[in-house]
């Protein structure tokens, strides 16, 4: 119960952070991909240092996590998909301003215009599902790549 | 003082407070900061009897109820971003998209984010911030294409639409 609670309050914070940062207005991505400005490669770019550091302090001093588990990531594989399905990916959040984080967000942000995105999406997911055995593919990707194990 | 909360933040606010979302997660939930993963886990919830390997085989979405309970609370956080947490609230998507033209590209671009974020094993979340964040080489390449379909979309694609 308390982990699901901290879970809510994480993505809360999410939420309130992809509004505040304007990376799910369509306008945003859009300029990014025109390259008319710097603002989301300059975000993009902070997340990913800060995240970095993060897991580099996080993997150095073995801290657990607040219930005293120990946090050991899994990477994802490359496979084939990671090209073409990065690709097919990257068409739709062009088009719909929107990659999963901000669809759930501008949802709640009131765009409920978005809400065609999401069943897209899931749409998009099932056609993944019935397809699946005859895309190519390495390996199938690992969905939850993090796992963590109660310390002995 | 803190009226610049009200306003849309600056990148070197914004960037590393979207960061930040990846060591809160880890050290309060021992969870790994992913969205799309999200999609299977509702699918799989609104088809249970599906016999679909992806859906049913060494897989239960009930073991991943925190990413569900995570994506709530993103509906949630945004909704009071937009409306507590700005003088004004903003739409994200432009005007030109209401219409059934509109309507038919969210769709139709949503099931090229579904399918392309599952095939290749995550999104900007999992694979751009996350994976690029742990030095994992595959997701450096998904991120690369992620913006080459993003440059085919934004120049070929939406101008034909008027976009």
């Amino acid at each position: 119960m308390k982990n699901k609670i901290l879970t809510l309050l994480v993505g809360i914070y999410f939420g309130i952070v992809l509004v505040k940062s304007r990376v799910i207005a369509w306008q945003e991505i859009n300029d990014m991909f025109r390259f008319k400005d710097p603002y989301m490669y300059l975000v993009i770019t902070s997340a990913i240092v800060v995240g970095a550091i993060s897991i580099f302090i996080i993997r150095r001093l073995e801290t657990p996590t607040v219930s005293g588990e120990t946090i050991v990531i899994k990477k994802k594989p490359f496979h084939k998909g990671v090209v073409i399905g990065g690709t097919i990916f990257g068409m739709g959040w062009a088009i719909t301003g929107a990659c999963p984080g901000p669809i759930y967000a501008q949802i709640g942000s009131g765009t409920l215009l978005a809400v065609a995105t999401f069943l897209g999406a899931i749409t998009g997911m099932y056609a993944y599902a019935i397809l699946q055995s005859k895309l190519p593919h390495g390996s199938v990707g690992a969905s939850d790549p993090c796992t963590t194990s109660v310390t002995p | 003082m803190l009226a610049w909360i009200l306003e849309p933040w600056p990148w070197y606010i914004s960037g590393p407070m979207i960061g930040l979302t990846v060591p809160l997660l880890l050290l309060l939930t021992g969870k790994c900061f992913g969205v799309s993963s999200s999609l299977r886990h509702i699918g799989a919830a609104c088809a249970p009897r599906s016999k679909l390997p992806y859906l049913s085989k060494n897989y239960n979405w009930r073991d991943h109820t925190w990413n569900i309970i995570f994506v709530a609370g993103i509906v949630v956080g945004a909704f009071i971003g937009n409306y507590l947490l700005s003088a004004q609230p903003s739409a994200f998507l432009p005007a030109g998209y209401q219409s059934w033209v509109g309507v038919s590209l969210l769709f139709g671009g949503g099931i090229l984010v579904g399918f392309g974020a599952r095939y290749a094993g995550g999104c900007t979340s999992g694979h751009t911030i996350m994976g690029i964040s742990l030095l994992n080489w595959p997701s450096l390449v998904a991120t690369i294409f992620f913006f080459v379909g993003g440059i085919v979309s934004t120049w070929l694609i939406l101008p034909l639409f008027g976009f």
